[in-house]
């Protein structure tokens, strides 16, 4: 086979056409990258350039109004400080939805990893993910059925203790949280997961027989070993979490009026894009500045 | 610096028994080691010793004290790993010292041990490194570092020469077999390279189904196997069966073989074990035992000349000579073998 494939080329000799010269370097490059940055320019790149050139508009461009270049959207926070308080209690929702996941999250990793082996371990992940196949809008309202006054929670007490008053937490921020860290647990367990399940086990056999007890090892061991994938997981949390609008919404009631709220009804209730727009690109920014210090932080202490 | 006692201990493994009334003792500043195949139970000794498993049945002890029920991080073990197991997010130093911590020595006094533990391993200086830096040797020998800071009751290997290439191999059995020495630690040692056995212990037991088939030094162990499989597992060997006739073993082409080792009674049926490099080609002045055999291969090693053989009945044998005079036999020669009846071991099948 390889022969003939010889012996054909001998007899085409240099002059077969179909014979190329190698490209240029720099065209396969190009040529190798341009679906990814082509993906990356449709999806990503234009979207949050068209949502740039919003958010310095005065007006939504659909309407009669006549459109002008203007800072004034984001003045918003200024103009209207109430925003303030909305973004801090976003945050804070973040904050606390990412901490009980990352504690959730981390443990149940631990314990995938750990406590199991071969057909159960994969057992356990397909039900981790199982969630993720079902609608998230699903996932949020069957809360209010457990949470709400004479819910499911409530009966339960009832039946322990007939005589005690509601337990219902719907539309308090503890629900809201509730709601987040269910729907996007997953992600940590996923990420600490994939960080924990490389540790080889000696290690852990080594720290034991040099007299660590079980805390030890999670603190000493586990927990800095698995910091990318704590870290990655918290990355995947906290943004979506902090621009969440449903959860809130639906479980949050009145005191569910985060930035995601405020934001998404610029776009639906109030028609005010280029409003929604700055909102956004000021959220983005407070993010990333967040994000920022901490990996400074963060390659401080590797470094160090 | 304590010895260790196993008694009667048992493991099964759902159907299968890893481990088989095991009992035996491993004196204060002895060098042991557990020898045996995969699934001789060897590691499952090892690390039931560690704590990592708990016994079936039977009782551990270190020193005076019963262990069998402390939990691994109570039992003051060093234990050495194939895979070194370094923490690679710390500092070597911080390795090092991490056995020091758990028992409260911090600051200058941790300090002090590490400096010492880390110039005994000849890697003084290395502290402020992190483990990806180092090589392999030098990782294993931060883990054997590591291993005696804590001044443990007992230092327990599995195979931690293992996956070191040959030369780095030698060089760490030789350090290993110092600081053994040096620090008079009751060691345990699972391999299933039986040269590395041989060279580095005081005592070699041989583990074979769950069982220890054999235990002594290495020379008894070596020259007096008591069982066919230790005899094979321990280096190479001839066997030769035969009938038990007046104080000799008739074999089954007639030959009669002689053996010092004690032999059953009249007609009983017997296996007898002669290391490859104790037959020699026959001389006029040789020995009692000879058989003749064909040459079916030469292997040519230099020091060392192995011939594989055959008896006029289909017997294998093997021979190895040393290459003293150059000159070499042909494959197809007809060559007589003789070995004195000091060499034949009579062992259990």
């Amino acid at each position: 086979m390889q022969n003939d494939q010889l012996a054909l080329a001998q007899t085409r000799g240099s002059v077969d056409p179909r014979v190329k010269r190698p490209l240029p370097a720099w065209v396969s490059t190009t040529a190798l990258l341009l679906p990814t940055y082509g993906w990356l320019t449709l999806a990503v790149f234009l979207p949050l350039l068209t949502m740039l050139g919003f958010s310095f508009m005065s007006a939504t461009p659909m309407g009669k109004t006549p459109v002008e270049f203007t800072l004034k959207q984001y003045r918003a926070f200024i103009d209207q400080p109430y925003l303030l308080r909305i973004g801090f209690n976003s945050l804070m929702m973040g904050f606390w939805t990412t901490l009980f996941c990352a504690i959730l999250g981390f443990l149940a990793a631990v314990a995938l990893v750990r406590a199991t082996v071969g057909k159960a371990r994969e057992a356990l992940l397909v039900l981790i993910l199982l969630p993720f196949w079902t609608n998230g809008l699903v996932r949020v309202f069957s809360w209010t059925m457990v949470l709400r006054e004479n819910g499911f929670l409530d009966n339960i007490l009832h039946m322990v203790a007939p005589d005690a008053g509601s337990i219902s937490i719907l539309y308090t921020r503890y629900a809201v949280v509730l709601g987040l860290v269910h729907g996007y647990l997953p992600y940590m367990i996923l990420t600490c997961y994939i960080a924990l399940v490389t540790i080889d086990d000696a290690i852990i056999e080594a720290a034991a027989s040099l007299g660590a007890r079980w805390w030890t090892i999670l603190y000493k061991i586990l927990i800095p070993m698995a910091a990318p994938g704590l870290i990655s997981g918290a990355v995947l949390i906290f943004i979506p979490v902090i621009g969440s609008f449903m959860e809130p919404r639906i479980l949050g009631g009145r005191v569910g009026v985060t930035m995601g709220t405020v934001i998404e009804d610029q776009f639906t209730q109030a028609f005010n894009w280029p409003l929604g727009a700055s909102l956004s690109f000021t959220l983005l920014a407070v993010v990333l500045a967040i994000f920022a210090t901490f990996s400074g932080v963060l390659r401080g202490r590797t470094a160090g | 610096m304590t010895n260790v006692k196993v008694k009667s201990v048992a493991k099964t493994y759902g159907p299968i028994p890893v481990l088989t009334d095991i009992s035996t003792e491993f004196p204060e500043g002895s060098f042991t080691s557990l020898l045996g195949p995969s699934g001789s139970g060897k590691t499952t000794l090892l690390r039931i010793i560690a704590g990592f498993i708990k016994p079936d049945e039977g009782v551990i002890m270190i020193g005076n004290n019963d262990v069998t029920n402390v939990p691994v991080w109570g039992r003051n073990i060093g234990m050495m790993f194939q895979s070194y197991a370094l923490f690679p997010h710390m500092t070597i130093a911080q390795n090092v010292a991490f056995g020091l911590e758990r028992r409260g020595i911090k600051g200058e006094a941790a300090h002090k041990e590490v400096d010492r533990a880390l110039e005994m391993v000849r890697l003084w200086g290395f502290g402020d490194r992190t483990p990806k830096q180092l090589s392999g040797g030098q990782q294993q020998r931060v883990a054997l570092a590591r291993a005696i800071v804590i001044k443990p009751s007992v230092l327990l290997l599995d195979e931690p020469l293992s996956a070191l290439d040959r030369r780095l191999r030698q060089e760490m059995q030789v350090e290993l077999l110092r600081i053994q020495r040096e620090s008079g630690l009751t060691t345990i040692f699972v391999t299933h390279d039986q040269e590395e056995a041989l060279t580095l212990s005081d005592k070699v037991a041989i583990l074979d189904r769950g069982r220890i088939v054999q235990i002594g030094d290495p020379e008894t162990v070596y020259e007096k196997p008591l069982t066919r499989f230790a005899a094979e597992f321990l280096g190479d060997s001839n066997f030769l069966s035969g009938k038990v006739e007046n104080g000799a073993v008739r074999l089954s082409n007639g030959t009669v073989v002689r053996s010092d080792s004690a032999l059953p009674g009249n007609g009983a049926d017997v296996t007898l074990a002669i290391r490859p490099e104790k037959m020699s080609l026959a001389t006029a002045d040789s020995q009692p035992n000879r058989l003749s055999a064909r040459i079916t291969t030469v292997i040519y090693a230099g020091p060392v000349l192995s011939y594989i053989l055959e008896t006029p009945d289909g017997l294998p044998l093997k021979l190895f000579a040393q290459n003293r005079d150059g000159r070499v036999l042909r494959e197809g020669e007809t060559v007589s073998l003789s070995w004195s009846p000091e060499h034949t071991i009579a062992v259990a099948n």
